[in-house]
This record gives C-alpha cells, structure tokens and sequence, in this order.
C-alpha cells in the first residue's frame, strides 16, 4: 500500500474513533444528568468527573507510548490538518482563555477585545511568515531551524534560552489553574489539586511525547468547546430566545447600553440609589486615607480618643449599651501601627469601587483627551504584542512539524485558528450576557430574594463574589457587587438555571484547556534540553533509545519544578503570562521571518537581533512593572522609566522593532551568509523543487 | 539545486499575495483600532462598529486571509510545479 493511501485510511479511522469518543462523551453527560436527577450528590459527580477525564488522558498516554524518536518528537509527521488543527486549538487555549477571557471582557469591556483579537490574529502571521517554510524544512524544534539557518551552537543556544524563558513562566501559570479547578471541583486542597493535575500531564506526555500529546488534545479540544457552548447557547436562548448567542447579542447589549445610561444618570430613582453607595465608599476611602498619612501619630492619637470616649463613659455612669459600645470601638481598633496600616490600606482600596461603572460598548473611556489617547496606545500596543508572540512561542510553532506535507501545514494553520474562532468569537456574547443578567435580574432585586448561585458562589470564594448590602436599602444596587472576572464562566451553568451536571462539565472543560496547553509547554521544554543541548551540543553521537530517554527525565524535573514554583502562589502569575508573549515576539518572530525572507540575514545579527530584543523587553519590565521591580530592587519611580506611556505588558512594541532593526544593520555590515545556507532558504520557501537534493527532516 | 525563471516567479507572486494580504490584516486590526472612537462608533445592528469588528468581524476576517492564502498556494504549487508529490 502506497503512503498516500495508507494515510487516508489512517485519516479515515480517526475520524471514526473520534465521532464514537464524541457520542460517548454525550452519552456519558446524559448518564450523569439523569443520576442527578434521582439524587446523586454534587461531589460525587465532582469526582466523577475529574477521575474519568485523567484517566481519559492517562489511557490515550499508554495507547500512544513510543520510544520512537520521529513519533516521540513530532507524532511520527502524519497529523491530519483538521485534526492538528484541533490540537493546536488545545494547546493553544489555556485556562486563561477558557475561563478568564469573558471574565476580562466582562470587567473592561471595549478594552478587552485586545485579548480577543490579538490571540486569533497571531495566526495570520503564523500562516504567512511561518509554518509552511517550518515544515518543509522540518526537524524537531524551533531552535533546530536557528541552529540550521544561523550555521552554529550560538543561536541554538540562545534560542533554547528564549525557549525556556517563555514557556516555563507560561507552564506554572497553567499548573496553577489545574490546581484551582481540582480544588473546586472535588474540595481537595490546592496542593492535593496540582500533583493529580500533574499526574493527569506527565503519564501522558511521559509516555508518548508528542504522539500522546496530540491524540489527547484532540480529545480534550472536544470537551472544551462541549463545555464552553451549553451554557451560553442556554443563556441566549433565555434571555433572546435563538440559540446563536454570536449573532445576536447585538440587542441585548443594546439593553445593556440603556441601562448602564439609567443607572449612571443621577436623577433616575435607580441612579440616584447608585450614586449614594459610590459616594459611601468614595468617603470610606478618603478617610481611610486621612488617617493612612497622619500615620504614625494617628494611631496613638485615635487610641488615646477612643480610651478616653470610654473612660468618660465609664465616669459619667453611661447606660450599658454605651459603655459596651465603646468597649467595642477599642477592642476592635488594631493592635499596632503596622496592622492598622494594613487595614486602612485595606480601606482605603474600595476608592476603585466609588467611580462610575465604565460602559461596555465604548472604546478608551477615560476622563479626558490624554488618557483617552494612552488608553488607545496601549490597547493597540497589546494586540501588537499578542499577536507577534503568538507567531512565535515555539509550543504552538512546534504543532507544524507534525503535519505529513507543506500543502496540510497550511491548511492545518486554517483549521487551527477556526477552532480556536469557536470559542473567541462566543467569549463577548457570553460576556454581555451575563452582564445584562446581572444588570437587569440581579441589581434592584431584594436582599432577601438573591437566586441561589449567589450564595454559594459567595461562600464558596468570597473574592469572586461578594454582595453587601451598603447602604441598608434592602435593595441590590450594581456598586455593591464586587465581581471576580472567573465567576462569569464559571458560574454561567447556575446563572443559566442548568443543572449541577453542566457545572462539573464547565470545570471539567477548563481543566482540559489547562492539562493540554501545560502538556505541550513542558515538551517544549524537554525537548530543547533533550534535543537541542543535550543531543546537538553535548553528545551527537547519542542513541535514539538514549535521546527520548534523556527527553523523558528532562520532562519530570521540569515538571516537577514547575509545580513547586506555582505550589509557592507566586503573585502577579497573570502579568506572567502575557510577558511569555512579549518576551518570545521580541526573541525569537524578528530571526525567524528574517532568516526566512531574507537571504542575506547573518548568524551574527541574527544572534545579537534575538538578545538586543528580549534584553530591552526585559529591562523595560523590569524597571516598570511593580512586581519585576520589586524582585530586581528597582526605585527609581516608574514614571521616570516609562517610554511613551506604554505598560509593562506591552513590553515587546520595544524589543520587535530593536530586533529587526540589529539584525538588518548587522547584517548588512557583515559578509554574507555561505552558499550552503542560502541554499537552504531556497530549500525552504519551495514545497518541492525537482532536482533539489537537500534533506533536512529531522530523524 | 538550480532556479529557473519560473521558480522565481512563484516566489515574487507568494510575496506579493503575502504584502496584500498582511495590509488587509493591519487594516482590520490596527486602522479600525485606531479609529474606533471617531469614525467606527456607529451602531451596527446593536453594537458598537468597532466593538462588533474586534468581538466577531475582524476574526471572521482572519479566518478568511488564512483560509484563502492556503488555497490560492496549494493551487499554486500545482501550476509551477513545485508541489510536493504523493508518494
């Protein structure tokens, strides 16, 4: 049988395997449904759940177990576009994207869609620039191609470092949300929570590397995007009556834009309630302020008050309930100056619930020209970062050696940013959704007639939820909901009146987007140790057997550290994230497309682009971002270091252009590259060219 | 390995379907970005222009440069012979 038609067989079955895998995950979801309905408790389908979909993944890591070097590193290179596609849809989305992102967008609004579009248009520049020629020139990794393209040790090196750099912020933060969505879902500690998730990855990727890893995303991109529609087709044909959320959210945010009008607009009834409790905290605030400066002395001082209300109380032989009253104001004052800092500090932060709620519709909202204008660089400046890094984290670069031909890696870029469209282009109307059933359901409800979501959500995380009734009206008012952006995903299932079976659905979804994109990080990283500095530069003469050996204990050290790291809570795991992005578009987008599109591109440039890009993207984070200061010791206030106002997320507007611009200048001053290397861009840009005799698969 | 005129002509021609296509991308994402407060604020079947381009329309837009260079190229590797062959 001839290869081409081996492989539509092969596709063929796949095909089958995964629409029965599809019909048994449904029948499995009614199963569940239905023994809810005769009475089985919640955390038992909890458990149900998460055990049945990491042993899902275990079993998928034992079938596909290889020691294989082709099938271990690139899935032996016949991944069907469309089913390559579903697993860098996997890989790509994360527990971020799964749960965070209608969060974002329902808290910034307008602001938000940098997220949106920068996490999809990434892909344009994917397909143009990168994966085609990344396949035909096909080995294992991204810094196999530097390492080819720029003759030498030094830019595989420097590209293993970036490699690691980027994904390893990027895999704790993924192993972080395995251990919050296994603590939620089943009531086990964080920890407990982050070694099962952890099982869930390594016997997996352990096992069968890239071949285990891409059957499993694939199967888990099916459970994901089962688990992100219900709710919300549920939701639009609640509160629109058609089930196709995207197409019509139009009108409810139309509903949303009115009422936002009404509850801004002081002389409405509702808008004045609104006003009132702003203006509670706004004075909470500044008085929580006053006496944050008078510090030191305003603690003694406030003491002494308070002691002598109660002495005076005590000698004029007050009533009872004054003196106990007192008592109570001293008791509870804090015990030193540094608690009381603490707790005014506390205080004085509900200063950001006292402004007007921001509308969701409008771009760069903010109180004058100037900030309007910041407010537009910066969400320009993000898309621009997201995108470039996108184009270059070698996780998702990676996906396109895998495919059997030039032809399907293109193709495979299609299919990829279609299913990932899936979900981004549903997350806003999922966003305005909710919002509208919170604006218009919940707020000018009753304190005693809150739906039930409402209290368990606020019981079960009170920083993802908390409604205070401040100003005592017995009435819900938007300003006194404190929202956390993760409840708007997570809590949808309730908001929506589903059953508890769906809830598990939509925690057992975030789990598979978090278990699949840390799957493909920490091959990542393993293989650039395995592959690139162990068998490249350290022993070339290495065994296949011994390659993917080395490979496989690489994948356990680095996981194991990975979970230490995030088992720590490192703070700020957010900004993290986004800095992988800028930090792997200023390292590694300028070197790739120029070492493709430009022949004259030197080892030198190319080598000095990568490190000029990432170092001033790092050193712009590091003197900006409060965090990253704090770590390096940076005091210099951060007005002083700011470039053009733009945040330390966006970092990478810096290090793209530097990059581009050193490797350009370098190389025109240096001689040109040898004939074999511009021989091998030749060899990458055509998909065959009859008489090229140059091979360079990786074996 | 030898170049002929007509290899070069289908690298000029993927350059060119590249340039054009990246102009629609930067227009999409960054023209209409920039100018959604002044000109893209018009409602458009209850959203916002420049909110519906950045939810839905320019992902949509995406989808389509990709999907339409993948076949434009596949075409093209079959008329300047330089596709690859199925063993």
């Amino acid at each position: 049988m001839s290869s081409a038609s081996s492989q539509r067989a092969f596709t063929a079955q796949l095909k089958k395997i995964y629409i029965w895998y599809t019909g048994g995950f449904l029948f499995f979801l009614v199963a569940l449904a239905i023994l809810e309905q005769f009475g089985m408790p919640r955390q038992w389908i909890g458990y149900i759940f998460l055990l049945a979909t990491v042993l899902l993944y275990a079993g998928i890591g034992v079938m596909s177990r290889t020691s294989d070097a082709s099938e271990y590193y690139v899935a032996g290179r016949r991944v069907p576009a469309v089913f390559n596609g579903m697993a860098t849809g996997a890989d790509w989305m994360s527990a971020a994207s799964f749960i965070g992102m209608a969060g974002t967008l329902y808290l910034q609004g307008y602001s938000g869609l940098a997220f949106i579009m920068g996490w999809t248009g990434g892909y344009v520049l994917v397909a143009l620039f990168l994966a085609p020629y990344l396949r035909k020139f096909g080995q294992f990794t991204i810094p196999d191609f530097l390492g080819a393209r720029y003759g030498g040790n030094t830019a595989r090196f420097v590209g293993v470092l970036i490699a690691i750099l980027c994904s390893f912020v990027y895999v704790v933060a993924q192993i972080y949300g395995v251990g919050l969505i296994t603590a939620r879902l089943t009531g086990l500690s964080f920890e407990v929570g982050v070694f099962v998730g952890l099982a869930g990855i390594l016997v997996c990727s352990f096992l069968g590397g890239m071949k285990a890893v891409t059957w499993t995303q694939v199967a888990q991109y099916i459970i994901l995007i089962v688990a992100y529609m219900i709710p919300v087709v549920w939701l639009s044909i609640k509160h629109t009556g058609i089930p196709i959320p995207q197409l019509v959210y139009g009108s409810v945010l139309e509903k949303v834009s009115a009422r936002e009008t009404e509850l801004l607009d002081a002389k409405t009834p509702a808008g004045a309630k609104e006003a009132e409790v702003r203006k509670m905290f706004a004075d909470r605030a500044s008085a929580a302020e006053a006496r944050l400066k008078g510090l030191p002395g305003s603690f003694d001082s406030e003491k002494a008050t308070l002691q002598k209300t109660l002495d005076d109380a005590k000698a004029a032989n007050a009533p009872s309930d004054v003196l106990a009253s007192a008592q109570k104001a001293l008791d509870s004052y804090p015990k030193d100056a540094a608690a009381a800092k603490a707790a005014w500090t506390k205080d004085a932060a509900v200063k950001s619930r006292a402004g007007p709620p921001l509308k969701h519709g409008e771009a760069f909202p903010a109180k004058d020209e100037k900030a309007r204008d910041i407010a537009r660089k910066n969400f320009l400046a993000l898309i621009f970062c997201l995108m470039v890094g996108t184009a270059a984290l070698p996780h998702i670069l990676m996906r396109y050696y895998t495919t059997p031909s030039v032809k399907e890696a293109r193709d495979s870029v299609f299919w990829s940013l279609f299913f990932i469209f899936l979900l981004y282009f549903t997350a806003p109307a999922l966003a305005v959704l909710v919002k509208f059933d919170i604006y218009t359901l919940l707020v000018g409800s009753e304190f005693a007639k809150l739906p039930a979501w409402v209290a368990s959500w606020s019981k079960v995380d009170p920083s993802l939820l908390s409604i205070v009734d401040v100003n005592k009206d017995g009435i819900v008012q938007l300003a006194e909901i404190a929202i956390g952006g993760d409840i708007v995903v997570l809590a949808t299932p309730e908001i929506a009146g589903l059953p508890y079976v769906i809830s598990g659905l939509v925690a057992a979804g975030g789990l598979a987007a978090a278990l699949s994109t840390a799957d493909g990080l920490l091959l990542t990283i393993a293989n650039a140790l395995s592959h690139d500095l162990y068998y490249k530069m350290i022993n070339p003469n290495a065994s296949t057997a011994t390659r993917v050996g080395v490979s496989k204990a690489f994948l356990l050290i680095v996981a194991l550290a990975a979970a230490y790291v995030a088992s720590l809570k490192v703070a700020d795991i957010l900004f993290l994230v986004s800095a992988a992005f800028s930090l792997a578009a200023a390292g590694f987008f300028p070197a790739l497309v120029l070492g493709i599109f430009w022949k004259r591109t030197t080892s030198i440039a190319a080598v000095l682009g990568m490190l000029a890009g990432v170092s001033i993207t790092f050193y712009y984070m590091a003197t900006t971002q409060p965090w990253m200061r704090g770590l390096f010791g940076v005091t210099s206030p951060i007005a002083d270091n700011m470039w053009w106002d733009i945040a330390p997320i966006s970092a990478g507007v810096f290090g793209v252009p530097l990059g581009f611009a050193i490797i350009l200048i370098v190389s025109l001053i240096t001689p040109a590259p040898k004939r074999e290397v511009q021989e091998l861009v030749e060899h990458v840009r055509y998909p065959n060219i009859v008489g090229d005799t140059m091979n360079t698969q990786g074996r | 390995m030898q170049l002929t005129d007509k290899h070069r002509e289908y690298w000029s021609k993927n350059l060119r379907l590249t340039a054009v296509l990246l102009a629609i991308w930067f227009v999409v994402t960054f023209v209409v970005g920039y100018l959604a407060r002044d000109v893209f604020s018009f409602n458009f079947f209850g959203w916002p222009f420049a909110f519906w381009m950045g939810a839905q329309g320019s992902l949509v837009i995406y989808v389509a440069i990709i999907w339409y260079y993948a076949r434009t190229m596949n075409k093209m590797d079959q008329e300047y012979g330089v596709a690859e062959v199925e063993e």
